[in-house]
């Protein structure tokens, strides 16, 4: 178990060095995350290790729902962690910027979800613990009216409730 | 005597001794330029005590409905030289012409001890010196005297402006408070000046995009309730609510009645593609309009119930696009430079309203239906979601400001791009959807 977590520790130094666009760190997220079963934070099987320090979620390019690189690196990271603690169900939630028709970008949220949802299931966690819901943007976490806002809005966050699978 | 409405307000045309015209004042338009016509609406005459209050109440709502429309221009009462005192008094029209009156209003309001508003008024015609057709009376409850002024505001404007009335209307919206990221969001309905203002539900899940039925006494929205976006039926006079159980496991959002309000049009999401249903309210049929790989969404129908108009970014991004409800191939009409979304087909058939996105800006326009004649009505850092007044004359929208403290408020312009102008709300709203008049 360390030992895995050791790597997951060292993956997360590497890729927070090599892209501050990683979709890593903390910071609240303005949407109501259901808690794990109320181990503290150094618990490495909780909710809110994996929200501080796993990382829940990942950005996207304006009007994209494709996954970059830095992404997909961040997203081999949940994926692993979450096949290690199947006691979780997830919630995976798309968001948009306020840039966007309210109705297009509830879709695009969808479609971001979609695609932190497939990549989890290739990446080898089981599909029935797995949905989808979109904020559009509805739910921002940045309020500002420009991109270094917008930039953090464009947003999958994955969301853990504790349930079987 | 010619009943015309019963119900609540009824209206009756009685044949007036004084010589009356039909043919009506034109508001003059030459070049797109619009020339308000100037009116006078003496205070209307109390006909008993009791009827006072009331009376001035419904020349000033009168005053500020037709002024509100951008196509009036009222004349103030300061500058009248005619003082009227009684109802049957003949129109001195010298002095009117003097003023440079081109219509004037008068009336009468009794009240009854039961409760009954009677309202009777004559339109005139200055220059020409002559009344405007009959004389009318409008009867109804003290309870409803804002609507009683709108009812004749509505009268005024069809036969000065001979478009059909759209003053004595409800709109359903969203009522927004607390910070940009935790936002509370509620149905509301207003009047038509944002006056009568009223929940229909808590703020305790987001709700989104209400749409009004045709009869004005069913709401359609997306709300969270579940957790998950989903479809919800609001009846407005009861204020109950139920969920709609939309076909399979995907998700339903952006719903909108057919004219006939028996079925509905809604975004279907399943495995990140969302495509276009319709289905039968009673009995819960659906089927499916779109099968593209793309985000097909909100969907709104023709006045006559056999098309759509719907947004997709098929093309590579948002794009509107007519498809028969019967199906086919769906006809892409949007060409210009930018992106379009949020279409909504006009009452009178003839439009397709729309949100434009071009350069960094967003604003609301209309085009015909097949895609010529397109004209920008506004712009601004976020202008979305136009609502199409019942005459097809006015478009409202919402306007959200920019930054931490941004929030939206509700615009109405004419069709034209004149007369832009915000409601005045005490609290931030968006998603205006504008029902029809009121019987």
């Amino acid at each position: 178990m360390r030992s895995i977590y050791l790597n997951v520790a060292i993956l997360f130094i590497l890729v927070a060095c090599s892209d501050s666009e990683g979709g890593f760190g903390s910071g609240s997220l303005g949407t109501d995350g259901y808690q794990g079963s109320g181990f503290g934070q150094n618990d490495i099987t909780s909710s809110t290790f994996f929200k501080e320090n796993v990382g829940d979620h990942v950005l996207f390019k304006v009007d994209k729902y494709t996954l970059n690189e830095v992404a997909k690196t961040a997203l081999d990271i949940q994926a692993n962690w979450l096949i290690e603690n199947p006691g979780f169900v997830i919630i995976v939630e798309g968001h948009a910027d306020e840039r966007g028709t309210r109705e297009y970008n509830l879709a695009l949220g969808f479609r971001r979800a979609q695609s932190v949802q497939e990549y989890l299931v290739a990446r080898g966690v089981s599909g029935l613990r797995l949905k989808t819901r979109s904020y559009g943007k509805e739910r921002p976490v940045e309020i500002c009216s420009v991109e270094r806002c917008y930039s953090k809005n464009r947003r999958a966050v994955t969301i853990l409730a504790s349930g079987s699978s | 005597m010619r009943l015309i409405w019963c119900g609540l307000l009824t209206l009756c045309v009685w044949l007036d001794t004084a010589i009356a015209q039909n043919a009506p004042l034109r508001i003059k338009i030459t070049q797109g330029v619009i020339e308000p016509l100037k009116f006078a609406v003496p205070a209307f005459e109390a006909e008993n005590l009791g009827a006072k209050k009331i009376a001035a109440e419904i020349s000033r709502v009168v005053a500020a409905d037709l002024t509100s429309s951008g196509l009036f221009r009222e004349i103030p009462s300061s500058r009248f030289i005619a003082q009227r005192k009684t109802f049957e008094e003949p129109v001195r029209f010298p002095d009117w012409r003097a003023v440079n009156a081109q219509a004037l209003v008068t009336a009468a309001v009794t009240t009854n001890g039961s409760g009954k508003l009677t309202v009777k008024f004559r339109i005139f015609d200055i220059f020409s010196g002559v009344q405007l057709g009959q004389g009318m009376q409008l009867s109804g409850s003290t309870q409803a005297v804002r609507r009683m002024a709108h009812k004749v505001s509505d009268q005024v404007y069809e036969r000065i402006i001979g478009e059909g009335p759209y003053f004595d209307s409800r709109i359903v919206f969203v009522s927004e408070s607390g910070p940009k990221d935790k936002r509370l969001k509620r149905l509301a309905i207003m009047d038509f000046d944002g006056e009568n203002m009223q929940f229909l539900t808590g703020n305790d899940n987001i709700v989104l995009a209400p749409r009004i039925s045709s009869d004005g006494k069913k709401v359609l929205y997306t709300s969270w309730e579940t957790g998950f976006p989903q479809i919800y039926l609001l009846d407005v006079e009861t204020g109950r609510r139920k969920r709609v159980n939309t076909p399979g496991d995907g998700v339903a959002f952006s719903p909108r009645f057919a004219p006939d309000n028996k079925r509905i049009v809604f975004s279907y999401e399943r495995r990140g593609n969302i495509d276009i249903y319709l289905m039968e309210l009673s009995s819960l049929r659906s089927a499916r309009l779109t099968s593209s790989p793309f985000i097909d969404t909100a969907p709104s129908f023709s006045p006559d119930g056999r098309q759509i108009v719907f947004e997709s970014d098929r093309s590579g991004n948002q794009q509107l696009y007519i498809l028969p409800v019967t199906g086919g191939t769906p006809k892409r009409i949007s060409f210009g430079k930018g992106r379009y979304g949020t279409p909504v087909w006009s009452p009178r058939g003839d439009l397709i309203a729309f949100t434009k996105q071009s350069n960094g800006r967003f604003g609301i326009g209309v085009m015909r239906i097949d895609g010529t004649k397109e004209r920008l009505l506004s712009a601004s850092f976020l202008d979305e979601g136009p609502t199409w007044s019942p005459n097809g004359r006015v478009i409202m929208f919402s306007r959200q400001t920019r930054g931490p403290s941004g929030a939206p408020s509700i615009y109405s312009v004419d069709i034209t791009g004149r007369n832009l102008r915000p409601l005045n709300l005490r609290a931030p709203a968006s998603d205006p959807s504008w029902g029809s008049v009121l019987p």
